[in-house]
């Protein structure tokens, strides 16, 4: 009898649910008009807001399909920036003795590594994003964009979880941190924003030429190189700062720095760093949209 | 007056030639392509130059070359569809159809022309699109759906109607990779089916699965446009096509060819050579298939009393007869035959065992040979044959003509078919009248 009584309720609440959709998609019959696009720049940004849930529903699954059928699952995501961390430190703190300017190396390095990580993952993962969507991208229309924006998210996943390490290391090495930790959330903003202007440039060209999937992964081992990761700014000769200025993760890889371990923020080259951050976001979303609209036809 | 739900307007779409791959496909370039085409670029430019010269006294010769290397796969289409309608479209493989619909569906865009969509909209091209391998059947439904253009509000609202459709509750929890391709399908159609757009686009989706879940999307169909949904339907199945239709497209070469009642643009392709029909001829020796040792000059499938149709009837035999030319001597020929049916299920292949002609090479000349099918045979649906013609050593083959001719067979509810009394639709490839006994003793039962 209650069973009943509650099939009952559970009915009357999807009625009320179905009435509520239906009213919903009375009240707005969309008009989609399709033609060539003529202004060489439309955004359209507003199409993603409605396409949140996808975009929801597609990080989902690569968070989910990454650790299937593997025997420790997450546990990936904390064991290889570790490990990267124990290999790294060898050979950069204990043999290079690279100077780390009067922190313990692992976590100067560490501080470092753990945006480098999540930067080139997500540049490579985006990268790749589109391609591997192919089936996707021929089959059903929803803004492409969500596609690299998915996979830089899936990244974010695995980013907040490798803070754990960090977490330890600070105990390890008895640092507090100071007010200036907070400054991480707009920093995780910044690398979102350069991740996302690469991904999504290099995954549109992808589409066109496939030599890039080859590229990738050299390229952003080269990158981290050129980014202060294994080493501090302090390094470099003076009259050539500019010159790796001009690689945005260079001051974001130091503020991170900074944020962590309570050293005072270079603004001047954070600012530098935000400016061609933001211009390279932009150069990778013009070229997406610039770009889109032929992806079915050629992936 | 219904309200016009799809109304497109000069739709066209262009596609550059030799990368174009069909079905709307065409193939990516790699770096190096481009690289190489830069390097021919200041070539090409002077080749240019010279022909400009030579345009100049044969004014057709270089738009002949710049229209060469496109192919519009689209031209020019236009047609509305109000609210409630549902339109079929058909048209041979390659005529545009999946253009169309891609177009539609806003998955690429068009080259010129406009077309305008009232409501919201859902495209159905694949079945389980978006179904990830390593995601278990439930969390493939949340995935699909959502890509598909559900709310995730929708899909909890509909899950366990999804479930029964699909019949495949006990597998909910198992990676679908391990899924047969069957329970796939099943799974696939059971989100898309529920679906709950003002329009929808339906691209030969019915083309997979066994004949009784198609029998069940087929009813889906059929329910969904009762609701008053706006449907446009791409097959290559008449039957399906008439039974949901009431108007119907024909697309040829990226143009419309037909628009009108269903029955009636049906058969206009299937008489024409737009379409695969039971009967076809080539009048024009160069333009037949074949080579200068022999070539195929028509085909017609015959009835026994020599009546050529395009419906046989499953008790009676059937003939299929081909007329070829033997232009050279001094070749031993088989003609063979090979039949598909309408899931492009190879089902045999058949060579001429004419004994008068075996191991003997012909003189020129012109023949016809028919080769029969005996009745109680085959299960009823559509045949395909393709028409090939060889020789068996050395191995040539002189031409194989796929497609060639097509016809159906039709059981009949007489009761003196393999079908008996039984008017259910029923499985298999063939439908033999096998010879049945019985022996009866009368009450004695075995213990």
């Amino acid at each position: 009898m209650r069973d009943l009584k509650q099939v009952n309720q559970k009915v009357q609440e999807n009625q009320i649910l179905a009435n509520a959709e239906e009213l919903r998609q009375a009240e707005a019959v969309p008009t989609i008009i399709i033609e060539p696009t003529r202004s060489w720049l439309s955004l359209k940004l507003r199409d993603i807001w409605q396409y949140r849930e996808l975009l929801y529903f597609l990080t989902w699954r690569d968070v989910k399909v990454r650790y299937k059928q593997t025997v420790i699952g997450f546990l990936w995501a904390i064991i290889q920036p570790f490990l990267k961390m124990v290999v790294f430190s060898v050979i950069f703190g204990s043999l290079a003795k690279m100077d780390s300017e009067g922190f313990p190396y692992p976590i100067f390095l560490y501080a470092g590594l753990l945006p480098w990580q999540f930067f080139a993952s997500a540049v490579s993962r985006s990268g790749e994003s589109v391609v591997g969507s192919a089936n996707l991208i021929k089959k059903v229309y929803f803004p492409r964009l969500i596609i690299p924006i998915a996979s830089v998210g899936a990244c974010l996943v695995d980013f907040a979880i490798s803070f754990i390490i960090l977490i330890v290391l600070m105990f390890y090495y008895s640092i507090i941190p100071t007010l200036s930790i907070f400054m991480v959330l707009p920093l995780v903003l910044a690398t979102i924003f350069t991740a996302l202007g690469v991904g999504m440039f290099i995954s549109a060209l992808n589409v066109a030429y496939r030599d890039f999937r080859y590229i990738v992964p050299f390229f952003v081992q080269i990158w981290m190189f050129l980014t202060p990761v294994v080493y501090s700014t302090g390094i470099i000769p003076e009259n050539w700062r500019w010159l790796i200025l001009l690689n945005p993760m260079t001051g974001i890889v130091d503020a991170y720095r900074s944020a962590i371990l309570g050293k005072s923020f270079e603004w001047g080259n954070l600012g530098i760093s935000t400016i061609i951050a933001v211009i390279v976001f932009l150069f990778g979303l013009i070229y997406f949209r610039k770009t889109e609209r032929y992806f079915a036809d050629i992936v | 007056m219904p309200d016009v739900a799809i109304k497109v307007e000069g739709l066209s779409k262009r596609y550059r030639l030799g990368q174009y791959l069909g079905g709307g496909t065409y193939q990516y370039r790699t770096l190096r392509d481009i690289l190489t085409d830069a390097m021919y670029a200041p070539f090409r430019r002077l080749r240019a130059r010279v022909k400009q010269r030579a345009v100049a006294s044969n004014p057709t010769a270089m738009s002949h070359q710049s229209s060469a290397d496109f192919i519009w796969a689209l031209k020019d289409v236009s047609f509305e569809v109000k609210q409630g309608e549902v339109v079929g479209i058909i048209g041979r493989n390659g005529a545009g159809k999946s253009t169309l619909l891609k177009l539609l569906s806003r998955i690429t865009e068009p080259t010129k022309g406009r077309a305008m969509i009232k409501g919201r909209l859902g495209s159905l091209l694949e079945v389980g699109t978006g179904f990830h391998p390593e995601l278990t059947g439930r969390e493939n439904v949340y995935l699909s759906g959502a890509i598909l253009g559900m709310t995730k509000k929708e899909i909890d609202r509909k899950f366990d109607e999804i479930v029964d459709f699909s019949g495949i509750e006990k597998f909910l929890d198992t990676p679908v990779k391990r899924y047969s391709s069957g329970m796939l399908v099943r799974l696939g159609f059971a989100v898309a089916a529920h679906l709950e757009p003002e329009i929808l686009l339906v691209d030969e989706v019915l083309a997979v699965g066994d004949a009784v879940f198609q029998k069940k999307c087929l009813g889906k169909m059929g329910d969904v446009s009762k609701e008053g949904r706006t449907v446009l339907f791409v097959s290559h199945s008449m039957p399906a096509i008439t039974r949901l239709c009431q108007r119907t497209i024909l697309i040829n070469e990226g143009r419309i060819l037909q628009d009108g009642p269903s029955h009636q643009v049906a058969s206009v392709y299937l008489q024409s050579d737009v379409g695969i029909t039971a009967a076809r001829g080539w009048p024009d020796r160069s333009k037949a298939p074949g080579n200068d040792i022999v070539r195929l000059r028509a085909v017609r499938i015959r009835t026994e009393d020599g009546q050529i149709t395009e419906a046989v009837d499953i008790r009676r035999a059937v003939g299929i007869e081909i007329e070829y030319e033997v232009l050279k001597p001094g070749y031993v020929l088989v003609p063979n035959y090979h039949f598909f049916n309408e899931e492009g299920v190879y089902l045999f292949v058949a060579g001429d065992h004419d004994p008068a002609w075996r191991r003997r090479s012909r003189p020129i000349g012109s023949y016809v040979s028919t080769a029969w099918i005996p009745g109680n045979f085959l299960s009823e649906g559509s045949l395909i044959v393709g028409i090939a013609i060889s020789t068996p050593s050395p191995v040539i083959v002189h031409f194989y003509e796929r497609d060639a001719v097509a016809f159906r067979i039709v059981d009949s509810l007489d009761g003196d078919s393999a079908r008996g009394d039984y008017a259910g639709p029923i499985p298999g490839v063939i439908r033999p009248l096998l010879r049945w006994t019985t022996q009866f003793s009368p009450n004695k039962l075995r213990s």
